[in-house]
């Protein structure tokens, strides 16, 4: 039985890593045909000519990069917050958008944006991208946050301030130091998912913010073009590492 | 006197929860309630009718078949997900290290996840040119763009979320159980679903609808992988939405694919009492 076992969890094991390896290697295949024709970059190269791509990819860093401040400091905050008390109704609204289908979120964003823009004089843009990332990001926040405060010691505070600490000096002297590997895992994870996410960017999106995944998207739509793997491997080995380096930070 | 930190430290997710998240669903909820007007937008009269037109046999097709979908791939997931899982508990020292392999093609890019089946199954794709350059078909096998498609993309792309609950369960096992089961003469088959299968119960319901709901929401794997007549719900919104500019359909469509997560939600909630996520 455990060879058995062990040659089937090899071949799902394969099963889940084959296409992205496949992909990546054909990314530095010299043909444009799915028929290996020797080692190139030329599908690299490439992509530093193509200047949609890169502006997306622009976009995508400042979207990601300004997601992540604003999502990672609300949903500290926030997990702290619920750590001292229960708010049953924040916390059933941040569950409530872990589980809402991603287009159900979007759609629903893309209308709210639209009924404001009827009294307000502002449009779809960077900044309705950025509104939408740091909503959908934060209960992340606080699911990792929370979970790490959870296993630490409440009497701390209490500690720092019978010495004399204010609330909010017991806060970020005492706690807020202990709780940064997790505070930097969400921030590793909140730029994944801002970084990726194709369908509530697409729909709340305006003309001058297409993001990277939305040429992707259109790439991909387009049909067989090398560059498309070799844009998807770097991103790959890009948002691996920074997986693993937010694994690191919270199992120390 | 806690009040004030807790206040300050909850406001801002109060805040962005309610009016980026809760509003515009309230806001969907109303349009759903309302009619479509000559040049899309919305208005009253106040009507279901959007509702009852879910259940024209087209547009119920195509939650029935989101339904459908999302089953088969859960089962699927299961499937492969089980033995993966069990091999992970059993190994005695590189646990962490298998986990985190289930785990990493899960935070890469899920557009590039499902772009790379593309890559694999269109008719000019690594399998059909293997395939015919081998000599065993002449003609490339129609391998994208259909629901078999969607189920491969949605069991690739969903399968940790299946074996992380399992693994968790699994490892809480008592090794002596299934020695004892061996010793009283029990076969591998029989230990596996008399002793293992029921007691990883609670992880392999748990895997289940957490595979079961994202599958049910999913937009862009039956976009891109699925053909015409593969639509899921979540292209149903999306379609209607966008090309076809009727909100108050789109919108009912919404709240009745969050309505089916919730129930998914409500059945795994009773089954486990409480503990959820």
């Amino acid at each position: 039985m455990s060879r058995a076992l062990a040659l089937t969890a090899a071949a799902v094991l394969a099963f889940l890593h084959l296409p992205l390896a496949v992909l990546t290697v054909f990314s530095f295949n010299a043909s444009r045909f799915t028929v290996w024709e020797g080692f190139s970059f030329k599908w690299y190269a490439a992509l530093a000519q193509d200047t949609r791509l890169i502006e997306g990819a622009w976009n995508s860093l400042l979207i990601a990069a300004a997601a992540t401040i604003f999502a990672t400091a609300a949903g500290t905050l926030c997990a702290y917050g619920l750590w001292k008390r229960r708010a049953p109704l924040l916390t059933g609204t941040l569950y409530l958008s872990l589980v809402t289908p991603e287009i159900v979120t979007g759609v629903s964003l893309l209308a709210f944006y639209q009924f404001l823009f009827r009294y307000l004089d502002i449009r779809l843009g960077m900044h309705t991208v950025i509104l939408a990332h740091v909503t959908f990001s934060v209960a992340f926040v606080v699911v990792v946050v929370l979970a790490r405060l959870r296993t630490m010691d409440a009497t701390l505070e209490e500690a720092a301030m019978d010495l004399g600490a204010t609330e909010w000096g017991a806060f970020f002297r005492v706690t807020l130091p202990a709780l940064l590997p997790a505070v930097a895992a969400s921030a590793l994870l909140v730029f994944t998912l801002s970084f990726d996410d194709y369908v509530i960017t697409s729909l709340v999106a305006g003309v001058d913010s297409e993001t990277l995944p939305m040429v992707i998207y259109a790439m991909a739509r387009r049909g067989v073009n090398p560059a498309v793997n070799a844009i998807s491997a770097l991103i790959v080995v890009g948002l691996g590492f920074f997986i693993l380096a937010a694994e690191r930070l919270r199992e120390p | 006197m806690w009040t004030k930190v807790r206040f300050w430290t909850l406001a801002p997710s109060r805040l962005l929860m309610g009016l980026l998240f809760a509003a515009p669903l309230c806001i969907v909820a109303a349009y759903s309630l309302l009619t479509r007007g000559a040049y899309g937008g919305q208005s009253p009269p106040w009507t279901f009718e959007s509702y009852a037109r879910l259940l024209d046999p087209l547009y119920a097709a195509i939650l029935f078949r989101s339904l459908w979908i999302a089953a088969l791939s859960t089962a699927l997931c299961l499937l492969l997900g089980f033995p993966l899982a069990l091999f992970i508990s059993r190994s005695a020292k590189r646990k962490n290290l298998y986990l985190q392999l289930v785990m990493l093609p899960f935070w890469t890019s899920f557009l590039v996840r499902t772009y790379a089946w593309m890559f694999l199954l269109r008719d000019t794709g690594l399998i059909n040119t293997i395939l015919q350059s081998l000599g065993l078909i002449r003609e490339p096998l129609p391998l994208l763009y259909n629901e078999w498609a969607v189920v491969v993309g949605l069991v690739y792309g969903y399968l940790p979320f299946m074996v992380l609950p399992l693994f968790a369960t699994l490892e809480r096992i008592d090794p002596n159980l299934l020695e004892a089961a061996a010793d009283l003469g029990a076969r591998d088959t029989d230990t596996l679903f008399r002793i293992i299968v029921p007691l990883a119960m609670p992880g392999i319901v748990a895997g289940c609808v957490l595979v079961f709901i994202p599958c049910l929401g999913a937009y862009l794997t039956p976009d891109l992988l699925g053909g015409g007549k593969s639509m899921m719900a979540g292209n149903l919104v999306q379609n209607q939405f966008t090309n076809a500019r009727d909100w108050p359909f789109g919108s009912a469509a919404s709240l009745t694919l969050m309505a089916m997560v919730m129930l998914a939600l409500a059945w795994l909630a009773r089954r486990q009492k409480g503990d959820l996520l």
